[in-house]
């Protein structure tokens, strides 16, 4: 929802009478990923997750073999919680947000793909585990320092404009998104576009901004903001349009400003 | 940690169970915190409009005296009033607490928070972060106790279910098991008390607008083994939202509080474009019924009133269906203010909401009843405690928009310097060392082992959709006796079924059917609970509607229903409330409540 012009959503026409998942699967971390195909019957505004429920009910295979459940992530089916993100035909992105119509739409087949996301260990099937992206947060000390939670009164005024574009960072639901699309993630070589994110949201807070060095700090590491390469993936593939590689700019920024007149304060 | 210190268990990683951990970590405890699902990713980021709290900030005259008020007379009179009055006091300092945590609020041109206008009310009190205001309280609370947790005195057990409690011989609360999602380990967690803030039990009903993780399992698991379940019969159904194969998704009030309008065509099989309908031919038929409050009549009314008009046939094409339009409002301001929203309709539907009116019907969204708790969020289980919405205390027979968030706060803010204050009196025993740890570990494996080896050739998934089916039809909007009793029978029947369920997953490595089957042994308990409760009361109230008892009966069922367990079935009583400070009275959303009284 870009525009302020009303555009038509394309449609799917002549829909097939079944479709396939074609899903990897995989055991246990570690175990041989291999390919399994389910095949559901169409039916129209079906999600990925819906059909994976179908499956899961009577987990047969198309070659009429039967087999266990696929196991995946789901919780708010809203796309606000983050936690079904998978890859579908290709492309990372959540699976409950993800439409069989508009799949076949763009592949003009009647196959959908369903694979873990792959910079993320994979704990079984679909399912990954991502604590490691709550760890950065850490990193980067994404919250405010109050004297207490005890009643102050109000916080700063802040103008509106500086409020959306906070709202916009704050909306990051640590899908991982921009990390599996992001070509220097991988292998803790790189704390990602995700923590620069929410740095850049603390920092720009009028309280925030008081402990700005010790997060900028966490991105100087050998793992740091440094390793970015500009292939601007991540703003891409977000789904709740995070102005990533804008969040990335202007810490780059502050780090410099901050090397330049950072002995004033000593 | 000093030594002195006690450890407190959380269960449940949402807007309550954060709150409180962050007031038992401040006052410098421990907390062992155990959440089915990563706590940023719980329910409640699926709240949008906002959170209530009478700042006045608009010279409007709002003061807590009047949100109370509004509160308890949306809840048609079946809260107890003294912790009602304490949320809506403490509600502006709870907003101005997130506001110095840095939520994005949106802001007035002079850089304060914003209010907007929500159901229930005339006046603008709903403090709003675009339209994803759950979503960022719950970051906020996640930031402070992510610090909590680098500083060594939260400890998060992610990816953990919580099974039992673990009683002593007098029935005290002295921890709980939890199994590991992924290894099917169960392990026993000592405290000096619990906080349960588990949120609620929709997924009971199938689909509703609850996270798939709102099963309700734990909280029934705490009354199977003793705790007092208040009020389960008062189950919200919100007025709008978007039907779904999986789930029915929330189209959040605010879209009503900005402006929206609730209407359906003069001729429901009128085939033009809705825009092409003219305003003669349409029918407004909230705004026509409820000049006042219009469109934002408290949601037990607007959800009876959408419902009665679908089912008498004139709903959008003859269908389960209205419009709820927003094409009227600019664009460029419908995206500024309801952004969020409004993409989720058009993700899911297709249409863009800007210019096409949505096409929405009730879903069933809240549970006004839960856990009883005393005036310090205090179950009737000496050292568990109760916060948000697994707990019945706040919201009567309705909750009103906004109110859901506030509520979950206050819970936590209660519930935690309580469980302080009763960790530092209760003897501690010898409850580790005197195997009740273990037994109740025993216990639970038994009840996995059995699950894993049951071979009767029942599907679970098919049991869930039967159970789902059969709330849906008989306990939301309108309840019949009949029908009431015939749906108990059914759950029973469930029941029984479910003795001879096969798990279909050979591999016990992250299985989900394992925690599935638990989950939908504890739902058939509360569904029980929910069917009877309606069962049994007469008379129609908020949430709960019976035609054959259209009124309020004040001098028979002003009570909270208490029910408690048995392996029968579940003993229910009633508790008179105490209305001291607001005067019970008819509910009218006609006309504004000043000109009554």
């Amino acid at each position: 929802m870009t525009t302020n012009a009303h555009v038509e959503k394309k449609r799917l026409e002549n829909p097939p009478a079944t479709i396939k998942f074609k899903i990897q699967r995989r055991e246990k971390e570690g175990a041989a990923a291999h390919w399994e195909t389910f095949e559901i019957p169409y039916r129209r505004n079906l999600n990925v997750i819906s059909a994976l429920m179908d499956i899961r009910k009577n987990p047969v295979t198309i070659e009429g073999k039967a087999t266990t459940p696929p196991v995946w992530d789901m919780s708010c089916l809203e796309q606000v919680c983050g936690i079904c993100t998978m890859v579908i035909d290709g492309r990372v992105r959540q699976s409950c947000s993800a439409l069989v119509d508009d799949l076949l739409l763009a592949s003009g087949g009647d196959t959908v793909s369903l694979a873990p996301m792959s910079k993320f260990p994979n704990v079984r099937d679909l399912k990954v585990d991502r604590s490691k992206m709550f760890e950065h947060l850490k990193k980067v000390e994404a919250w405010i320092e109050l004297d207490g939670s005890y009643d102050l009164g109000p916080g700063p005024a802040i103008s509106n404009e500086t409020a959306q574009e906070r709202y916009a960072l704050s909306r990051c639901m640590t899908c991982g998104c921009c990390l599996e699309a992001c070509p220097q993630y991988g292998d803790d070589n790189y704390i990602g576009p995700q923590a620069i994110g929410q740095a850049r949201l603390f920092n720009m807070h009028p309280v925030g901004k008081t402990t700005i060095d010790n997060r900028l700090n966490g991105l100087l590491d050998d793992d740091g903001i440094g390793n970015c390469g500009n292939a601007q993936n991540c703003v891409q593939v977000c789904p709740m349009s995070v102005p990533l590689t804008k969040a990335i700019y202007e810490t780059n920024r502050d780090i410099t400003v901050n090397a330049l007149f950072g002995w004033l304060k000593k | 940690m000093a030594s002195s210190g006690l450890k407190i268990a959380i269960v449940g990683g949402g807007l309550a169970g954060l709150a409180a951990a962050m007031k038992i970590a401040e006052a410098g405890h421990e907390v062992d915190m155990i959440s089915v699902v990563p706590v940023k990713r719980s329910h409640s980021v699926c709240a949008q409009g906002g959170i209530n709290g009478a700042v006045n900030t608009k010279g409007e005259g709002d003061s807590p005296a009047k949100h109370l008020d509004d509160t308890v007379y949306g809840g048609d009179f079946l809260a107890n009033q003294p912790p009602v009055k304490r949320m809506t006091d403490m509600a502006p300092a709870i907003i101005n607490l997130f506001d110095r945590m840095g939520v994005p609020f949106s802001r007035t041109n002079e850089g304060l928070m914003d209010f907007r206008r929500f159901g229930g009310t005339l006046h603008h009190r709903t403090a709003f972060a675009g339209a994803s205001t759950g979503q960022q309280l719950l970051y906020a609370l996640d930031e402070q106790v992510r610090k909590w947790e680098v500083g060594g005195s939260v400890t998060k057990y992610e990816g953990w279910e919580m099974l039992s409690l673990v009683l002593d011989d007098h029935q005290v609360c002295r921890g709980l098991i939890a199994m590991n999602l992924q290894t099917l380990e169960l392990k026993s967690f000592a405290a000096d008390a619990v906080i349960m803030a588990t949120g609620g039990p929709g997924l009971i009903f199938g689909k509703s607008t609850n996270s798939m993780t709102c099963t309700g399992s734990a909280v029934s698991a705490c009354y199977q083994q003793g705790a007092k379940y208040a009020n389960g019969e008062f189950i919200q159904v919100h007025p709008t939202s978007i039907p779904g194969e999986d789930k029915l998704r929330l189209m959040s009030e605010s879209a009503r509080g900005e402006g929206g309008r609730v209407w359906v065509p003069r001729d429901p099989m009128d085939a033009r474009k809705p825009k092409d309908i003219p305003e003669a031919e349409r029918r407004y038929f909230l705004e026509e019924k409820y000049p006042a409050y219009g469109n934002l009549v408290p949601r037990d009314i607007a959800t009876r009133e959408i419902f009665q008009v679908c089912l008498e046939g004139n709903g959008v094409g003859g269908e389960n269906q209205v419009y709820l339009d927003l094409t009227h409002i600019p664009a460029e301001t419908l995206t500024r203010k309801l952004g969020a929203i409004l993409e989720i309709y058009e993700m899911f539907v297709g249409d863009d909401p800007r210019f096409v009116p949505m096409r929405i019907f009730p879903g069933v969204h809240y549970s006004m009843g839960g856990l009883w708790v005393d005036y310090e969020q205090r179950t009737n289980i000496p050292g568990l405690f109760a916060a948000g919405e697994c707990d019945y205390s706040i919201h009567g027979a309705n909750r009103l928009g906004a109110n859901s968030l506030l509520s979950c706060v206050y819970g936590g803010f209660v519930a935690a310097p309580a469980a302080i204050e009763y960790g530092k009196n209760v003897e501690r025993g010898s409850s580790e060392s005197n195997g009740i740890h273990a037994a109740e570990l025993k216990r639970q494996q038994e009840i996995n082992d059995s699950i894993i080896k049951s071979e009767g050739g029942e599907n679970q998934y098919k049991l869930h959709e039967e159970l789902g089916k059969v709330m849906t039809d008989n306990v939301t909007v309108v309840r019949y006796n009949d029908r009431l009793q015939a749906t108990d029978d059914k759950i029973r029947e469930l029941q029984e079924r479910f003795t001879k369920i096969s798990v279909n997953d050979s591999n016990l490595w992250a299985t989900q059917a394992v925690p599935h089957a638990r989950q939908l042994k504890n739902m058939f308990e509360l569904a029980r609970v929910i069917t009877l409760g309606a069962l049994n009361r007469n008379e129609s109230r908020g949430a709960h509607y019976k035609p054959d008892f259209p009124d309020r009966d004040d001098e028979n069922f002003m009570k909270s229903t208490i029910a408690e367990y048995s392996a029968e079935a579940p003993v229910l009583s009633y508790e008179a409330i105490d209305v001291s400070l607001v005067e019970p009275r008819k509910r009218d959303y006609s006309s504004s409540k000043k000109a009554k009284s």
